[in-house]
């Protein structure tokens, strides 16, 4: 198995308070892994210390065999370590293509400005916004949003791309939309790793689930036997509702 | 569009040295003054305007750069080593100063960059054996007849006005204005695409430290004699942002329209109502500042027929 993302031990605490508590686990190349975990489970601080916007208390992140702790959030997105943000970060008085740009120009492969234009066309094409290319990025709905941070991200050629939550406040139809979008992107051979609350989203596109609760990793393995863990359940019910559900289960 | 801006700009400075021909001292003294304020405005443009950070240490650049072609001078330097000692004096310093500045953001970084100018103004203050403290400083004089110094320094600052319009136009087309404009919207988007922003920032800073330096120098071998209140008075950190803000900040134009206007409001105050200059143009600055938040060159001309209020940029879509 070549292993792109290794993380040992990682432990990250806020004031006394661990938000991540000795996380370990390993992602091969051309994997599609889904996070999943309680409000608060620490999977945004998960994804903060790897791409750098937070230096880990302790423990060690290596990237293509190449230990990356505590690097500078520019240096993870040179080496093509990309995430999406929860609530999207666009630059608003910019326009949609110049957006893409940025990403083609300082984190992906780019030379200069009428190359980065190219390519950003091409990932506008990818996400379906080339349409609104010469639009201002603050014009677009919330749907567009997220599809453009998906196009800034693919923009920087990255080799492992994070998104967290990108199907969050999505109607159903669009979520089928960046279903494909997100299937497809995997096809290119772009390791995926994937927060998200919708378990329709997370069955269907993870081969593998992590799960966190209160800082830990308490399950990590096949998604169909993770979702009848008894302790996945208990973290999102509570042991009495977890017990109730089970003697549910098993009554019929 | 691409080189309109460009030609505008190298027509407007050809009209500031034609003034020579006018053979008017006033004139051409205006006219000095206003290539040199365009110059300082164009320059608080990279950090101020491009890379949206509210700098007030214009003066600390320019006093500093007063003083290290002045003392240069003095110790027997020619002009033009002077000057050159003073840019490469001042580079350094804004990129020293800039590493450990541009860490704060918003209203921390601006009161850190105020501080500036006066912690610079009380170190010159304080080596009087070096810098003659706070009785200033004689710098030699040129020894023409004054109106050929007077023509020499009007070309001077035109050339540097005109050398700063082309780094703008440069800096806004490349990689480094393109990144800039990304850390001026969202820093943390910014670094996220893998912009390098704390280098950004520093080259920001000493692009627009190093031409203040340079006139500076230059204001101290025209003027003749320099002392600190002059070299680092804090009016000028104002004036030269609220230049460029009136003009359109982070446009090409911009600085150079408002510097014009700001001068000549001033010398029109000035000589018609010398007890109450400053309230009357501290007042037309903030009814300006009011009406046209986006700055001249912002201005939508449809809306102010149509009497509709101005919109400031980040709600315009």
């Amino acid at each position: 198995m070549n292993s792109l993302l290794k993380v040992e031990g990682l432990t990250r605490t806020f004031a006394g308070v661990v938000a991540v508590h000795s996380v370990s686990f390993d992602v091969a190349a051309g994997e599609i892994i889904g996070v999943i975990g309680p409000n608060g489970a620490g999977k945004t601080t998960l994804v903060n210390l790897i791409t750098g916007v937070l230096r880990p208390t302790s423990g060690t992140i290596i990237f293509n065999h190449e230990d990356v702790t505590g690097q500078r959030p520019m240096q993870a997105a040179r080496r093509g370590m990309s995430r999406t943000f929860q609530i999207v970060q666009p630059f608003p008085q910019m326009t949609v293509i110049e957006n893409v740009m940025a990403g083609s120009l300082f984190a992906g492969a780019a030379q200069d400005m009428p190359a980065a234009e190219q390519e950003a066309l091409e990932c506008l094409r990818l996400v379906g916004l080339e349409h609104v290319a010469s639009k201002s990025a603050s014009s677009l709905g919330l749907a567009s949003r997220k599809r453009l941070e998906l196009a800034k991200s693919l923009a920087s050629k990255p080799k492992l791309l994070m998104l967290d939550e990108v199907n969050a406040g999505l109607n159903s139809g669009e979520i089928d939309g960046a279903l494909a979008l997100i299937r497809n992107i995997a096809e290119r051979g772009i390791t995926i790793l994937i927060i998200e609350h919708l378990m329709k989203v997370v069955m269907s596109l993870s081969q593998r689930l992590l799960v966190l609760h209160h800082g830990e990793l308490i399950a990590d393995g096949d998604p169909k036997a993770i979702i009848k863990d008894k302790r996945v359940i208990e973290a999102y019910l509570g042991p009495k509702f977890a017990a109730r559900a089970e003697g549910y289960a098993n009554a019929q | 569009m691409k080189f309109r801006s460009l030609a505008i700009l190298i027509l407007w400075a050809l009209a500031l040295l034609s003034v020579s021909l006018l053979q008017n001292n006033y004139a051409m003294r205006t006219a000095t003054m206003i290539a040199m304020f365009s110059t300082l405005a164009y320059s608080w443009n990279f950090i101020g305007g491009l890379a949206g950070y509210p700098s007030f240490s214009t003066a600390a650049f320019f006093g500093l750069g007063c003083y290290v072609g002045a003392l240069g001078q003095v110790h027997g330097l020619s002009i033009p080593s002077a000057w050159f000692l003073a840019v490469i004096v001042v580079g350094a310093f804004s990129a020293a100063i800039g590493g450990i500045l541009l860490r704060l953001r918003g209203h921390y970084f601006a009161v850190g960059s105020i501080a500036i100018v006066e912690l610079c103004r009380l170190l010159i203050t304080s080596i009087p054996g070096l810098t003659g403290g706070g009785s200033g400083l004689n710098v030699p004089l040129v020894r023409w007849s004054p109106d050929a110094v007077g023509l020499l320094f009007l070309v001077v600052m035109v050339t540097l006005f005109i050398m700063v319009g082309l780094v703008t136009q440069v800096v806004q087309r490349s990689r480094l204005g393109f990144g800039l404009r990304c850390i001026n919207q969202n820093e943390d988007a910014a670094e996220m695409v893998g912009i390098n922003t704390t280098a950004y920032k520093i080259v920001a800073y000493v692009l627009s430290a190093i031409f203040c330096g340079a006139v500076g120098a230059a204001y101290a071998s025209w003027t003749g004699y320099i002392d600190p209140n002059e070299a680092f008075n804090s009016l000028m950190s104002i004036k030269v942002p609220v230049m460029a803000l009136l003009g359109g900040a982070g446009t090409l134009l911009g600085p150079a329209v408002g510097s014009v206007i700001f001068i000549l409001l001033e010398e029109v105050a000035w000589s018609n109502f010398l007890e109450w200059n400053h309230a009357i143009v501290g007042l037309v600055v903030v009814v300006l500042v009011f009406c046209l938040p986006n700055g001249l060159l912002r201005l939508n001309f449809s809306n102010i027929l149509t009497l509709k209020p101005a919109r400031r940029i980040w709600e315009r879509v």
